[in-house]
């Protein structure tokens, strides 16, 4: 009389979902930074390969092995967010790092920038970018000397041919007193810059690259539009008013934006859904943080590139942001109206 | 083209799922046993008038109001009350109802007009309208099952300047909205009619998602013959069906938190409560039955059906073809704010708008993982609000930070456990944290009403 | 170099004295008045500060005591009679004993007691699923089995059992501070004190549907018959809304109730075993010959006090899984009709 044995499943309301899960939304994220990566494994070559599956491999073995025998819970490594940790942090590295450093790099990223949180959703800091800063501050010469893409021998791995960065350039040189018009002179063409024919880390130097792959990923509503933006808008604007206060001494926001990771950092890294705050507002604010961070570090501080450090640092600043920054609600109700 | 009008704020894109859309409506045989329940509408439960081996008519009064917001309930067959007990209702509980055992003679109640003519003149004033509602026991038949005639009475000093007709029916699967519209316009533009002279207002907006053309090009037609009636095509989004979200739509307005529709000078009806408004006021018809689509992906005939109140759900599926095999869950309403059945003893309720069934396969959820901050659940809310917060401190109890996080703004669309990519039970815990922190408010207004 | 280091030195140790003489001012001026009984009460309690005595913590409870006039309404459920003492000795002032309260699990409706017609799909919550819906059975009044009362308790004194798929009380660890009886969302646990050698009997089971449904619904269910309600010649039994409940401050544990209950829902827990019967509970199939032989209906022979304490639950679910007393139901039915027709 129980309807036939009909065990039926209760469950509140809604009881149709939209699909879209954990790994949907990283496999997407993993199909935007492949252009980027075409392109560096043609300025770079072998190295690029062996350092991005190093990363990437390693960074999925990390959280396998310490899901299974350090959390003791099943492993999730198939969501593939340990994919793009490994892919982002090879991304920040030059294409010649020696592969022991690279796995030092993800057992950090994935251990102490994700595990010892918690695991995904629990971690503050962005955990490639965790593991990038450390590897930075422990081997800071294999860490900056980047070999020149393109030309030389595409088989060469440790013994590329390496020098600096456009960034790098500009910061020696104007610490030693040079005008930025003669600087200039040594590094790439801007169009060059945005094809990624530049020296730098493997994944930062396309800006055409990753800005497809990042406009990919907004369009797919997979990162929300501020924080680029506020990012890309705020450098354009603190380093265009440097520019015409002092040409000579601070380069112009076209050479900065085509520079280091903005790019990068902009579309990839800060947007990391974990680490970035949880409503528009509060993503504007995250990114203009960043973006002035970047520009004070690049244009005042010791390092040459300050893109990591800023989205570190505006990391840290999160649930702050988050508790100070509400959406709006529907039908809000003035204070003083009640 | 122009773009067409839709809420500003949050709202999600599910599957249609219409399959019932060109099946027009099919009269329910009428049930061996009514179940009928005297909670059936928001409010208190009305008290029962009638008492065991008590002989009723179809249409008689059998429950009556027993408070400003209540509602009077009516017999919806011929037959003798066989016993007044518990039975479980579509909330999943037991809840008080009559039984009545039905005779093979249908014999209305004297004064209901049963036919199908079309009664167009309103010779009525405000006031006799809304006793006439009241007494035919009409609640709102979206599914909030508000009673129309609290609706239909403003607080004083409030004045209504628009009536909103919610024609949208943005719950997947459901078409007994779209049908009424096709089926029963002049009904429904009569009804509007009504309303519009019972609040005293001379424009109506009939509000309708652009996925169903037909029926914004059929009302549109026919409201020419009627003054003051707009049709508003609207863009499809979900939950457009929500007063404040339609009236958002249509006029642009936010309902102030906490507020009503009146507020901002609105009072919004359901299509189908319209239609029982016209039968209440024009044909002294009580509200003894409504429509019910049937359907699902594994449903082999989903159609519509004109069903009386207190039919088991049970004898209507048998109606409409059985359960399909592999059903593994059933819902009385849509799949998005409805409520999933323990039994097919449910009887059919004022609010019953739809029996939607699941395969198996999708009856299931999946298991849910830790938050990771994607923030999709803030940007569908359609309130404003931030759901993945509002869950863990309701889960953590921290009840304070839910209150004045606005908890009790949220209007239970389920938009954010749709979207959750980590398939977060969002809702499930929000509706605890928001009836947690309502019953506060509650306990604190009759503290200070004491003192 | 050494000037510098003077310098250094001189000025941070002027800076520390400053420092010091102004906190030492600052110090002086904001003292609070305690009083110092205060401190040694909070010493005496067991900073267990899980509220069950109802103030928000174990320091508020010793402010309380320290300012109350007489202990009365004071007490740590928590620390017991013991550390009551110590605290009215601190205070120079009497304590009336109480006695001991435990929780008590007013649910028997086990897996086999209750069929169980859907699955609930959601979070591990009761108060979640007790918002959603009625429950997996056709009891809508008993145990969800979700632990929202074992995540509550701060002693580990509640565990779920899983053959039964109802929480057990580890009489030994809880001290009743009450953080389950609030953590139920439909109040199947109460605190009730417990009688000589922690004996109790209860009526185990909430279900207010009148008896058909109700029997239908669990096989273990309280009626409302009402034959406890005659057979107590205490008045410890009241009659309401279907159920029977006994007043643990009534009851003299006489056990007459739990000898005419026809479902079994009156449990007695830390009996010796009954006289004509033996106490292991392959007897009980005997004993409900017996019984049929008699006519009456069961007691269920329940036997703890002679084992060893760590067997008491399991003890005590063997004796809820007997197969159901089903002689004689003419006879209760009968009864039942009875006491119904009394009771209208």
């Amino acid at each position: 009389m129980k309807d036939n044995k009909l065990k039926l499943v209760i469950s509140h309301s809604p009881h149709v979902h939209a699909n879209n899960s954990v790994k949907k939304i990283m496999y997407l994220v993993i199909l935007a930074l492949i252009p980027e990566l075409l392109v560096s494994l043609a300025y770079f070559g072998l190295g690029a390969l062996i350092v991005t599956l190093t990363a990437v491999g390693s960074a999925v073995f990390f959280e396998w092995f310490i899901q299974k025998f350090l959390m003791k819970k099943k492993p999730t490594i198939s969501d593939g967010s340990a994919i793009i940790t490994g892919l982002l942090l090879a991304f920040n590295v030059p294409s010649n790092l020696p592969i022991w450093m690279v796995i030092v790099g993800a057992l950090v990223a994935i251990g102490i920038g994700k595990m010892s949180f918690g695991g995904l959703g629990n971690n503050v800091f962005n955990p490639a970018l965790v593991g990038r800063v450390f590897l930075l501050i422990s081997f800071p010469v294999a860490m900056t000397s980047w070999p020149t893409p393109g030309g030389q021998n595409l088989t060469a791995y440790t013994d590329a041919v390496t020098g600096a960065t456009p960034l790098g350039v500009i910061k020696e040189g104007v610490k030693n007193g040079e005008s930025i018009s003669q600087l200039m002179a040594q590094i790439p063409d801007y169009w060059n810059m945005f094809l990624g024919h530049v020296g730098g880390s493997l994944g930062e130097i396309s800006a055409l690259a990753l800005l497809l792959g990042g406009l990919f990923l907004i369009w797919k509503k997979i990162v929300n539009w501020q924080i680029p933006v506020a990012i890309l808008t705020t450098v354009v604007v603190f380093t265009g008013i440097l520019h015409l206060a002092d040409p000579d001494k601070y380069a112009d926001p076209l050479f900065h934006l085509l520079t280091g990771g903005m790019m990068l950092g902009s579309f990839f890294m800060a947007t990391d859904m974990v680490t970035s705050p949880m409503t528009p507002k509060g993503m504007t604010i995250f990114g203009i943080g960043i973006g002035i961070l970047v520009v004070v570090i690049r244009v005042w501080g010791a390092y040459p590139e300050g893109m990591s450090f800023a989205i570190l640092i505006m990391n840290a600043f999160v649930p702050l942001i988050n508790m100070y920054s509400k959406p709006k609600l529907y039908g809000e109700v003035k204070k003083n109206g009640k | 083209m122009v773009a067409l009008k839709t809420f500003k704020k949050g709202g999600v894109h599910p599957a249609d799922n219409k399959f019932s859309a060109d099946k027009p409506f099919v009269k329910a045989p009428l049930p061996k046993m009514a179940i009928i329940h005297v909670t059936q509408h928001l409010g208190a439960p009305a008290k029962v008038l009638v008492k065991k081996g008590d002989k009723v008519k179809t249409g008689q009064l059998i429950a009556e109001a027993s408070g400003f917001i209540s509602a009077n309930i009516h017999s919806s067959v011929t037959g003798k009350v066989m016993k007044i007990d518990n039975a479980i209702d579509a909330s999943g509980y037991k809840k008080t109802a009559i039984y009545i055992k039905t005779d093979k003679e249908e014999v209305w109640e004297d004064g209901i007009d049963t036919s199908d003519d079309l009664v167009k003149d309103i010779p009525y004033s405000p006031q006799e309208i809304v006793e006439k509602v009241k007494k035919a026991g009409v609640v709102g038949m979206g599914g909030a099952t508000f009673p129309t005639n609290v609706k239909l009475t403003p607080p004083p000093g409030k004045k209504a300047e628009y009536v909103i007709i919610n024609g949208v029916e943005c719950e997947p699967y459901l078409t007994v909205d779209h049908r009424t519209m096709l089926e029963k316009g002049h009904e429904l533009m009569v009804g509007t009619k009504i309303l519009m002279k019972a609040l005293g207002v001379d424009k109506a907006i009939i509000g309708i998602e652009n996925n169903k053309p037909d029926a914004i090009e059929y009302l549109t037609k026919i409201s020419k013959e009627y003054g003051g009636i707009t049709i508003q095509p609207l863009k499809m989004k979900y939950p457009q069906g929500g007063e404040k979200q339609l009236i958002n739509a249509i006029l642009g307005r936010e309902v102030p938190s906490g507020g009503l529709p009146i507020d901002v000078g609105v009072v919004v009806q359901n299509v189908g409560t319209t239609v029982a408004v016209y039968k209440a006021v024009q044909k002294n018809m009580p509200l003894i039955e409504r429509t019910v689509t049937v359907s699902g992906t594994n449903f082999p005939n989903p159609a519509n059906y004109i069903v009386r109140i207190g039919t088991p759900i049970k004898e209507l599926v048998e109606f409409a073809g059985g359960v399909p095999e592999n059903t593994g869950k059933i819902i009385a309403g849509g799949p998005m704010t409805g409520k999933a059945l323990s039994s097919l003893d449910v009887p059919v309720q004022k609010g019953t708008s739809g029996v939607i069934f699941f395969p198996e396969e999708a009856a299931h959820r999946k298991p849910y993982q830790d938050c990771i901050r994607c923030a999709k659940c803030v940007s569908v809310c359609p309130s404003g609000l931030e759901p993945y917060l509002l869950m863990t401190v309701t889960e953590k109890q921290m009840y304070d930070v839910a209150r004045k996080n606005h908890i009790t703004d949220c209007i239970e669309c389920g938009s954010c456990s749709f979207i959750c990519p980590t398939y977060r039970p969002l809702l499930d815990y929000i509706r605890l944290g928001k009836k947690t922190v309502m019953d506060q408010i509650r306990a604190e207004r009759a503290q200070k009403q004491k003192k | 170099m050494s000037e510098v280091l003077l310098n250094s030195i001189l000025t941070l140790g002027a800076v520390a004295v400053v420092s010091a003489i102004i906190l030492y001012f600052v110090a002086q001026k904001f003292k609070v008045e305690e009083d110092p009984r205060i401190d040694d009460i909070e010493e005496a309690l067991p900073s267990a500060n899980c509220g069950g005595c109802g103030y928000p913590g174990c320091r508020a409870f010793a402010e309380a005591c320290a300012k109350a006039d007489n202990l009365d309404n004071l007490y740590c459920p928590v620390g017991g009679n013991d550390v009551m003492k110590k605290v009215a000795e601190i205070l120079g002032m009497e304590v009336q004993e109480q006695r001991r309260q435990v929780a008590v699990v007013r649910c028997a409706g086990s897996y086999e007691h209750r069929e169980h017609h859907n699955v609930y799909e959601g979070p591990e919550n009761c108060a979640v699923a007790h918002q959603l819906y009625g429950g997996e059975t056709d009891c809508h009044y008993g145990c969800l089995g979700l632990a929202d009362c074992v995540r509550a308790c701060d002693f580990d004194a509640l565990h779920m059992d899983e053959k039964t798929g109802l929480p057990v009380v580890d009489e030994d660890k809880c001290t009743a501070c009450g953080a389950c009886v609030e953590a139920c969302p439909r109040d199947i646990i109460e605190l009730r004190v417990l009688g000589k050698r922690d004996r109790k009997i209860f009526v185990s089971c909430i279900n207010e549907d009148p008896a058909g449904p109700a029997k239908k619904a669990c096989s273990v269910a309280c009626i409302g018959c009402g034959l406890c309600y005659d057979a107590c010649k205490f008045d410890a039994i009241t009659m309401y809304d279907n159920l029977a409940y006994i007043d643990d401050k009534k009851c003299v544990l006489c056990r007459a109730c739990v000898e005419v209950c026809p479902t079994g829902a009156i449990w007695e827990v830390n009996f010796p075993p009954r006289k004509p019967k033996p106490a292991k509970k392959k007897a009980a199939a005997t004993a409900k010959k017996a019984n049929e032989t008699k006519g009456q209906t069961t007691a269920k022979p329940i036997n703890i006090s002679d084992l060893p304490k760590e067997d008491k639950p399991k003890e005590e679910k063997t004796e809820a899984k007997q197969p159901e007393v089903k002689q004689d139901e003419n006879k209760t039915e009968e009864k039942k009709n009875e006491t119904n027709e009394n009771n209208n």
